[in-house]
């Protein structure tokens, strides 16, 4: 579905992305885990045409995106959660909701992927007439999630969704991410919690300093004594 | 005569608060202070004359002279500021400066640089005219057409901002930008819907007032844009309520100021409450403060 290769991506002079490749087959969740400034915002910024990289290759349903805009791409179907969830803190979550949806003229279907996302977060239905900034940090997660699946995508891109969440809470977040996935979304999922990560992932990719160091199915990515000890903080 | 102070000084208000709102939207979107901003409301007065001298009635001058500086707005925007989106902001400030001075000038070589009067035969006669009357105080037609006008815009302009889908948008490129185009929402197209919409708005202002003075001139943008501006700090910059209600605070302020004080003082005013504004609440009526928003 989607495959990226070989990409370089600079924040001025700064190189942040080194030669990544990566492939994201339909139905998939795919994880990708790495340290702190390893580049993993970066790879789905510039998936989503954010920061485009400066040279390589990134086709989606077999169309050349890289040199996309980034509303060219949303309409193509791939959404971004982004990392620290960037709600809108001054629209009320219904508007927040509805951005999600600005591409859509089906009022109709947005209405019924509305109430979708209600019963998903039934908590957002209560607070639907509040502004997003109020929210709790799991509330804004929840409607960071529900904004994006407002725009009815087929590849969902989520950054560190697990980001200052309490462990209850960050386990419902990531039972809602498979069911999404089980309602025929593919996931990209980026992570810094590689333990939840790789357990609900089909496959996984190490990312270290711009570059991929390891790949391979999530099971054998627990398993995998240097994840093990870099990533899980075992043996 | 504070009854006829205060319905002048309304009258006034409503024309900055019509200014004021395109300041501060194009602040809210992309943190500008658009110094060129002035011009578009001294061009909405020319092009308005135009329109007439060309023989089209008010009423469709007006909308021809709203429509073209909406364009010229956006082409501001489009050749100007676009381009250092990215640049240090200094640098796009210097540059809206110098398209202040550049559309100053233009107007010069147009419409001469002497005033010219608003062509009265455009006016229906009643314009002058008494309207109401209490006592002392008179309220003219043409300052009944300008509440109307004014308001009416005004609350137009709220609906769009508050109801619309564009005007969701717009509010959500001001709260986050690289959200919004991640929403799909196209960044520039917005940015260009908040010029059109401040620059349409600022024309009609510049059509009132240089009715309601019967003059105009190509230097006339100066002044009201530095009270419009004033204007919009004192509502809370970025916040367009704030505008409407700091664009008629400043205006009743002024006309009390000049009555009461000395008519001299009546530009003072504008900055004095200005400087008053950045000591003691730089985040205006309606604002956020600056530690919110970091
Ligand atoms: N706007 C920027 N300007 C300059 N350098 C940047 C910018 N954003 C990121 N970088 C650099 O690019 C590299 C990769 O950053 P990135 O944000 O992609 O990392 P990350 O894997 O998402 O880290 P984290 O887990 O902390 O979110 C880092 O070295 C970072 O310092
Ligand atoms: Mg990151």
């Amino acid at each position: 579905m989607l495959e990226v290769r070989d990409i370089h991506t600079f924040y001025g002079n700064i190189q942040a992305l080194r030669g990544l490749s990566l492939r994201i087959e339909a139905g998939e969740i795919v994880t990708l885990i790495g340290a702190n400034g390893a580049g993993k915002t970066t790879t789905l910024m510039s998936i989503s045409g954010v920061t485009p990289p400066k040279q390589g290759s990134i086709t989606f349903l077999g169309q050349e995106v890289s040199r996309l805009s980034t509303e060219r791409i949303v309409s193509l179907g791939i959404t971004q959660v982004p990392e620290g969830r960037m709600i809108f803190p001054r629209l009320t979550v219904k508007e927040n909701l509805l951005m999600g949806g600005y591409l859509r003229r089906d009022k109709a279907g947005v209405r019924a992927d509305e109430e979708r996302v209600y019963e998903l977060f039934p908590v957002l239905r209560e607070r639907r007439a509040q502004m997003g900034g109020t929210l709790s940090g799991g509330e804004q997660q929840m409607l960071a999630i529900g904004r994006a699946l407002l725009a009815r995508p087929k590849l969902l891109l989520l950054d560190e969704p697990s980001l200052g969440l309490a462990p209850l809470v960050v386990e419902n977040i990531f039972e809602i991410i498979q069911q999404i996935n089980a309602d025929g979304v593919t996931v990209l999922l980026v992570e810094q919690n590689a333990q939840m990560a790789l357990q609900i992932a089909h496959r996984g990719y190490v990312l270290e300093t711009g570059r991929l160091t390891l790949e391979g199915p999530a099971k054998d990515l627990l398993n995998d004594p240097k994840v093990r000890s870099a990533y899980l903080g075992l043996d | 005569m504070f009854e006829q102070q205060l319905v002048n000084g309304f009258t006034l208000g409503l024309i900055y608060a019509l200014i004021a709102v395109g300041y501060t939207m194009v602040y809210g979107v992309i943190e500008l202070i658009n110094f060129a901003h002035g011009e578009i409301y001294m061009l909405g007065a020319f092009l308005t004359l135009s329109c007439i001298s060309m023989g089209l009635p008010l009423p469709l001058a007006v909308l021809l002279a709203m429509l073209a500086t909406a364009a010229i707005g956006v082409l501001l925007d489009v050749v100007a500021y676009r381009p250092l989106r990215e640049a240090p902001r200094l640098a796009a400030l210097i540059t809206a400066i110098g398209m202040s001075i550049f559309l100053q000038n233009l107007a010069m070589i147009i419409w001469g640089s002497r005033p010219l009067p608003f062509p009265r035969q455009a006016l229906p006669a009643f314009f002058a005219e008494p309207a109401l009357r209490f006592s002392e105080v008179t309220v003219t037609w043409m300052q009944i057409v300008i509440y109307v006008t004014a308001l009416a815009l005004m609350v137009g302009l709220n609906l769009v901002i508050t109801k619309t889908r564009t005007g969701t948008a717009m509010r959500a490129l001001a709260q986050n930008r690289t959200a919004a185009a991640l929403m799909g929402i196209n960044v520039n197209r917005v940015i260009s819907f908040t010029f059109a919409l401040g620059s349409g708005m600022g024309a009609v202002a510049g059509v009132m007032v240089s009715m309601y003075y019967n003059t105009m001139y190509p230097t006339m943008g100066y002044l009201a844009g530095v009270k419009a501006f004033a204007a919009a700090v004192l509502g809370g910059i970025g916040s367009v309520p704030g505008a409407m209600l700091g664009g008629v605070a400043l205006g009743i302020a002024e006309t009390l100021g000049a009555g009461y004080i000395s008519s001299p003082y009546r530009d003072g005013v504008a900055y004095a409450v200005m400087i008053l504004v950045i000591i003691f609440r730089p985040s205006g009526f309606l604002g956020r403060s600056m530690v919110e928003k970091a």
